[in-house]
């Protein structure tokens, strides 16, 4: 049983009334925090108390609370999803925290996830790569029984290891260059390590990444923050394999 | 009113192929002619937008997320079924049937039951199809476990993660329709009302969430797939999104709401911390195929759970039921849990918990073998609590999971409004009273790519398309009402915030309509609720605009929504003098605590039709016929 | 050749290009080293002169191929780099009040622009020293003589030891970013071709490193 004690907490917090107005940093104080509160807990409390003092609670993205929803998008203290490794916001307990410690929130930062309002940021770039090639083109109905597609327990489980990416976007906060590459090697190494996904496994590689390109993300320079802070612990492996699978591509190139 | 289900004709296992083969079609040329409306994107609004997209039909997709791959069946963590009897241990499409027909407590629909037991196999193949990574075994087949229960291994899964991968599945499946021109595509926008033109649903009312802006949009159908409403008891292993709105404002408009009271308690839930908790993690059920649950002897006993001797511990569940033991069904293990709470027996600083032991499986098999099965469950429960579980016995306690209530469809998947569907687990159709695990993402994707394909085309064949336009006298009236409920919401200007009212409204649907019900508590609950309604629309407070993104105002609408069901609820479960799955009744149990059915009075679909607010709703009766199965009486000591 | 243009405009295509043109250089770099060794065999600056006359000499066609690549490729890899650098940065107006970027990468990966300037002021000024002047013109005094002047000079060693620093913090991230960039990226031999690319990085630019020593020491005869 944790029997931590309360914390009082300076918040700096981005304020941003809509996409097209300015914004701005605002103090805030929150007191009587408990340690076994999940981060976005005690964003509750806060916006609580302002609504009950008639100021606008602050906006943010959230929805699971289990950190598998991917909605959660808070650069906390310098870094995605705060301090601790392996977690989304919503799974982080204010225990990584302490009483008196000031904590800097501002929503991710990178010109294809404009700002909506205060922490919320438009992840829409992440749909539209998706629906560049991020499937496999298979129609309802008429597939062959499941079992007729032998897959190795490696392959299944690299593909697996891919395509748990919640499609947060602290990859794209973290990286010094605002690279969407750990999300976009993601879907491109789930599918094309799958007998499924191999038939149109170029052409995938060509339209998702010039999607990606079209959005405005930079490049990958290899400085790896992406894969140390994306949340599912996604590898630098599939940057790599993206890349391989780029490389191959260049034969269907017009 | 008559409740026509339109069961097809013929035995059991032939309805679905009648009715396949005797159903209306629309020619592939006219397909595109028709407009449909699809709101949510979860395992059966993703499925269903994408499969009648590629069927040729013009789909309109809204979901509240940011995006529709964020629907909470992500959240699904342990499997789903299918009748492959890949494992050789004798399932069949007959087995999965009876075993859900039975563990709903002999209050579904036979026909529809059947019905999704043939699709599950349809299902797996599909997804393997798209891609889904299900676990393998060496030699490269697909691999099962055992879940919730079931004699026979047919729950296939992908890691913990089972619910993501399906849905990312379904979401690729609808962005590859998007990206072909088929779907359109409307994330951050809410469903605010449905506008029903001289009785067909012909369109809904949307607001976008990010401008505020109340939009009309017209179609030849509607289909709803926007989940459960467990939320209405604050506290749930729901998302904080998740909510009745779209369902309860089709109801207002006269799609009959089935047996609200029938909500699942799951027993395996992290316990509540504190005042400013705001949500329930699950741990799978799995946990109690190793854990053993006990609780103290004495009352108020707040020794560390180490320093109490064994024998003043009470194994209650080993006790009770020495044939289950800790595997008793949710239900009862959920309710088991509430008694011993209630006799002042919980642990943990808010006594509302029991205690779930590894000690003994720790000792028996090692802590490696823990690791391996429960690692990251552990962890999960870790991160949560700070409590490490592989030295402190976990603490556990009920929580809100599933609703097995919801609109009223016939085999169509049809509601009372002509043209209006409801999908997955915001219908009522399969589970009865209470769902097994595993069954609720077949039921989502069952529904999404292998029903409502079929079935809407003998509707639409009825009805050419016409191009209804948005300006219709109906679209007009409705939107008013719309705007005017939002300018009602926000002129309120009182004196508590709208999550205070939710908590509120929580309390009471956990403490009178929750585990365990009976006459008095619901009377009283009926009581409270209304005037909490009441008090709701008189003191809330909404701060800012309708024209911005305003997260206050969007959950104002959905807790009034909430308000109004949670008296419904109440009203389902005071008229079911009977207990049976999620539904117990105090009042009505046998002489060993267990849930008693009453088939002669109750063997029926509690349907409930809005005749005003200021009216009490209307009951209407589906009575189910058991001609395959016989109902029976469930013990499990 | 649109398709090719393309790829090399890619995002991918570009590291590509980067890698690539990165690794040869780093072959370059041995060669070179090799070369300016023979400054320390304390023979006065024989065998150097030799070395040195070969390299000049106008009718040495493969090596005046060898130095054209070499050119262009150190060419597009500078204006690549900037290319690269310049679109990433416009993928970020706002930048962040607080980033706390050493939770999650290295030092020598944020700073490869920065170090790949100072190599390149260095390389302007270690060309104008040496390479221009031998190669174009016949200068009075030996080159063995102009590097021993110049290395005498504290202040000239002094930011040819500081270049090299930078030379080993970017040659430190350039060389296993490469492979990793070309496809090379397993749990095994990443490892392994991360503590090959940093010794790599020490060995040669201290070796380089230690030619301007040498001569500030007064040990250059």
């Amino acid at each position: 049983m944790s029997n931590g004690k309360k914390m009082n907490l300076s918040l700096k917090i981005w304020r941003q009334a809509d996409k097209n107005s300015a914004g701005e940093f605002k103090d805030y104080t929150v007191n009587n925090v408990s340690p076994d509160m999940s981060f976005l807990e005690m964003l509750d409390v806060l916006n609580e108390e302002l609504i009950i003092k008639g100021e606008e609670p602050v906006a943010f993205d959230h929805d699971c609370r289990e950190g598998i929803c991917g909605s959660c998008s808070l650069y906390i203290n310098g870094r995605p999803h705060g301090p601790k490794r392996g977690v989304t916001a919503c799974q982080l307990h204010m225990r990584s925290f302490h009483d008196g410690q000031s904590i800097v929130i501002e929503p991710w930062r990178a010109n294809a996830f404009p700002v909506v309002k205060d922490l919320i940021v438009d992840r829409s770039a992440f749909d539209r790569i998706i629906t560049a090639g991020g499937f496999v083109s298979v129609n309802s109905g008429g597939a062959a029984d499941a079992n007729s597609i032998l897959i190795s327990k490696d392959d299944v489980e690299y593909a697996l290891d891919a395509s748990q990416c919640i499609g947060c976007g602290a990859c794209v906060a973290v990286c010094k260059n605002s690279s969407a590459s750990l999300f976009v090697g993601a879907k491109i190494a789930h599918l094309s390590r799958l007998p499924q996904g191999s038939p149109e496994r170029h052409k995938r590689a060509i339209n998702m990444i010039k999607q990606m390109d079209k959005e405005g993300f930079g490049s990958c320079t290899n400085t790896e923050a992406c894969a140390a802070e994306c949340p599912k612990e996604i590898s630098m492996d599939v940057i790599v394999t993206m890349r391989k699978e780029y490389m191959k591509a260049i034969k269907e190139m017009e | 009113m008559e409740l026509n289900a339109k069961i097809p004709q013929g035995d059991l296992k032939d309805k679905w192929s009648y009715y396949k083969g005797n159903v209306k079609l629309v020619n592939p040329a006219n397909k595109r002619k028709y407009n449909l409306i699809v709101v949510g994107t979860g395992l059966a609004g993703a499925s269903a937008a994408a499969s009648l997209a590629e069927l040729g039909y013009n789909v309109k997709s809204f979901c509240f997320q940011d995006s529709p791959r964020r629907a909470h069946s992500i959240a699904a963590q342990g499997g789903i079924n299918a009748a492959k009897n890949y494992q050789n241990d004798g399932d069949s499409v007959w087995r999965l049937f009876y075993d859900t027909i039975k563990g709903g407590d002999y209050r579904a629909r036979e026909a529809n039951v059947h019905r999704l037991a043939e699709l599950s196999v349809n299902i797996i193949d599909q997804c393997v199809a798209q891609g889904v990574p299900f676990a393998r075994e060496y030699g490269g087949l697909l691999d099962n476990r055992s879940f919730g229960g079931a004699q026979v291994s047919r729950t296939f899964y992908a890691r913990g993660q089972t619910g993501q991968q399906l849905l990312l599945g379904a979401y690729s499946a609808l962005m590859r329709q998007v990206g072909l021109g088929k779907v359109k595509l409307f994330p951050r926008y809410e469903m605010l009302d449905l506008v029903v033109v001289d009785g067909r649903a012909r369109g809904i009312i949307t607001r976008n969430l990010i401008t505020g802006a109340v939009e009309r949009h017209a179609a030849d159908a509607v289909i709803l797939a926007t989940g459960g409403y467990g939320n209405l008891f604050y506290l749930s292993t729901n998302a904080k999104g998740s909510n009745v709105t779209a369902s309860w404002r089709s109801y207002k408009r006269g799609a009959l709401f089935a047996n609200p009271c029938f909500t699942q308690i799951h027993p395996t839930c992290i316990p509540v911390k504190g005042d400013y908790q705001s949500k329930l993690t699950l741990m799978s059920e799995s946990l109690r195929n190793d854990g053993r649950v006990w609780v103290p002897k004495r009352k108020g006993d707040t020794r560390k759970p180490m320093d109490i001797p064994e024998n003043e511990r009470d194994y209650y569940l080993e006790r009770k039921y020495p044939s289950f033991g800790n595997l008793v069904p949710r239900d009862v293990a959920s309710r088991n849990a509430k008694e011993v709470v209630d006799e002042g027996r919980g642990v943990g600083e808010s006594g509302f918990a029991v205690y779930l032991d590894f000690a003994d499986a720790i000792k028996r098999l090692g802590v490696d073998e823990i690791k391996m099965r429960y690692g990251n469950l552990f962890d999960m429960y870790y991160q949560i609590t700070d409590e490490d579980p592989y030295k402190v016995p976990m603490r556990i306690y009920p929580a809100v999971h599933y609703t097995m209530g919801g609109l009223w469809v016939d085999y169509e998947l049809m509601t009372t409004i002509p043209g209006l569907y409801a999908l997955g687990e915001c219908n009522f159709s399969d589970h009865g009273a209470n769902r097994l695990g595993a069954s609720a993402l077949m039921q989502g994707l069952a529904d999404g790519y292998f029903v409502i394909p079929y079935t809407i085309g003998n509707y639409l064949a009825d009805h050419r398309p016409d191009g209804l336009d948005i300006n219709a006298q109906e679209f007009e009236t409705v939107e008013k009402e719309v705007n005017d409920r939002v300018g009602k919401l926000l002129s309120v200007n009182g004196s508590r915030t709208v999550d205070d009212f939710h908590r509120n409204l929580g309390q009471i649907m956990w403490e009178y309509v929750g585990m365990s019900r009976n006459e008095g508590g619901l009377k009283k609950a009926i009581k409270l609720i209304s005037e909490l309604r009441d008090e709701f629309w008189k003191d809330v407070k909404v701060l800012g605009r309708n024209e911005e993104l305003n997260q206050s105002l969007e959950k104002a609408g959905r807790v009034a929504d909430f308000l109004e069901l949670g008296e419904l609820v109440a009203r389902g479960a005071l008229n079911r003098n009977e207990s049976c799955g999620g539904h117990f009744r105090a009042e009505y149990q046998t002489q060993e605590n267990e849930a008693l059915r009453d088939d002669e009075n109750y063997c029926y679909v509690a349907a409930w039709q809005f005749k005003g607010d200021d009216q009490l709703p209307e009951l209407h009766k589906e009575n189910l016929k058991f001609e395959f199965v016989t109902p029976s009486q469930r013990s499990y000591k | 050749m649109g398709w090719f243009i393309k790829f090399i405009d890619s995002s991918i295509g570009k590291k590509i290009v980067m890698a690539l043109t990165g690794l040869f250089l780093s072959i370059f770099l041995i060669a070179h080293l090799a070369g300016n060794l023979l400054l320390l065999a304390g023979d006065g600056g024989v065998k150097f002169e030799e070395y040195a006359n070969f390299m000049a000499e106008s009718g040495n066609i493969p090596v005046r191929i060898v130095e054209i690549a070499l050119f262009i490729l150190l060419i597009y890899h500078i204006i690549n780099g900037i290319r690269i650098t310049s679109i990433n940065r416009k993928a970020r107006n706002i930048k962040y009040k607080k980033v706390d970027a050493s939770a999650n990468s290295t030092f020598f990966s944020r700073f490869m622009i920065q170090s790949g300037g100072i190599i390149f002021i260095f390389l302007v000024i270690h060309l104008r020293s040496f390479f221009f002047p031998y190669r174009f013109s016949h200068p009075e005094i030996t080159m063995y003589e102009a590097v021993k002047t110049a290395f005498e000079n504290p202040l000239y060693s002094g930011f040819y030891v500081f270049a090299m620093v930078l030379l080993a913090f970017h040659l430190n991230h350039g060389v296993q970013s490469a492979f990793q960039t070309l496809g090379l990226y397993d749990k095994k031999i990443t490892p392994i071709i991360k503590k090959t690319g940093t010794a790599f990085a020490i060995i040669i630019c201290l070796a380089f490193a230690i030619i301007p020593l040498y001569f500030l020491m007064g040990m250059g005869e």
